[in-house]
């Protein structure tokens, strides 16, 4: 396994990791939960896009600080801040959701049209 | 190197399998469970970077709380059978499509960005992050390093100043705390105006 490991190094088939992987990682993660908060009509599907998008935010974070060590700490503190805030935010979703769901008997986004102009 | 390489790429697969199976799946639930995967490969992503603590506040409060969270929220607002919530083929095309032009623009943004891998003295660096995390918090300016700020002149560098965290930190506790009294206002079982007496 090892040796292969290296032959697969030295051939070029495995490049070392740098911040771009991470970053085309992220931007599929980013455009995962757009087509995830776009496609889906069900409102905690919708709350399941916004997780992917501030995932994706999160891995760009702390891909920034471990390859910017100018930014070592600053980018940890943030995604951890971008991690609180995203339990905040399902939280509130959840409970407008609920009581949506209270009103409408269903979690159908399309039937959020009260405030429609 | 390989190695992480190697782990690199089996978790970075594994988070991008599940994040389609999130998008791509109709069940709610199965997309919820597709969801915790997505989360856990991006907690073992923060572990390859370095950032043990964030792997494991991503572990203890994304997939231990916010996923019950979600979980919770599936299980008492089912839908009814009858009401079909499937997506027709306009809305989908029209989502890929935005999605497949967003990930080209960001791709093409992405190759013009310098390529940046690791320095050779990272290799022996301690595995202490969260040491360093906690005294950028409480304001010891010993943790933060002495260096240039970056993505300016180079004539004309500025000195990074010193930066503490514990404001912002106990403003996110607040603003958690108040947040989650309020959630839990909202979604309080209300009465009914009919069974009043």
């Amino acid at each position: 396994m090892i040796p292969l490991l290296a032959e697969a190094t030295s051939s070029g088939w495995i490049t070392p990791i740098g911040l771009h992987h991470y970053l085309f990682l992220a931007a599929f993660l980013l455009v995962c939960g757009l087509v995830c908060m776009m496609a889906k009509r069900n409102a905690i599907g919708v709350l399941m896009g916004v997780e992917l998008v501030l995932n994706a935010a999160a891995i760009n974070f702390v891909a920034f600080a471990r390859y910017n060590r100018t930014f070592e700490l600053e980018g940890q503190i943030f995604a951890l801040f971008v991690i609180v805030m995203a339990a905040a935010e399902a939280a509130v979703a959840l409970a407008i959701v609920l009581s949506f769901y209270h009103q409408h008997h269903t979690v159908d986004v399309d039937n959020a049209r009260e405030l429609k102009g | 190197m390989t190695l992480v390489a190697v782990l690199f790429w089996i978790l970075a697969g594994f988070t991008a399998l599940s994040a389609l199976a999130v998008t791509f799946t109709t069940r709610i639930v199965r997309s919820a469970v597709w969801l915790l995967f997505t989360l856990a490969g991006t907690a073992g992503l923060f572990f390859l970077l370095g950032a043990e603590f964030l792997g494991a506040a991503q572990l203890l409060i994304y997939v231990g709380g916010t996923m019950v969270l979600v979980i919770f929220g599936v299980m008492l607002t089912a839908s009814h059978p009858a009401s079909s919530l499937q997506t027709n083929i306009a809305e989908w095309s029209l989502a890929l499509s935005v999605g497949v032009l967003l990930y080209a623009v960001l791709c093409v943004v992405l190759f013009s960005v310098p390529a940046v891998t690791d320095a050779p003295e990272e290799t022996s660096r301690s595995l202490l992050a969260s040491k360093y995390l906690g005294s950028a918090l409480l304001g010891n300016s010993s943790a933060t390093p002495a260096a240039w700020l970056t993505g300016f002149p180079s004539e004309k560098p500025l000195p990074r100043t010193r930066v503490h965290y514990l404001l912002p930190f106990e403003i996110v506790s607040i603003h958690l705390l108040v947040v989650l009294v309020g959630a839990a206002y909202l979604a309080r079982a209300k009465r009914r105006p009919e069974t009043k007496p």
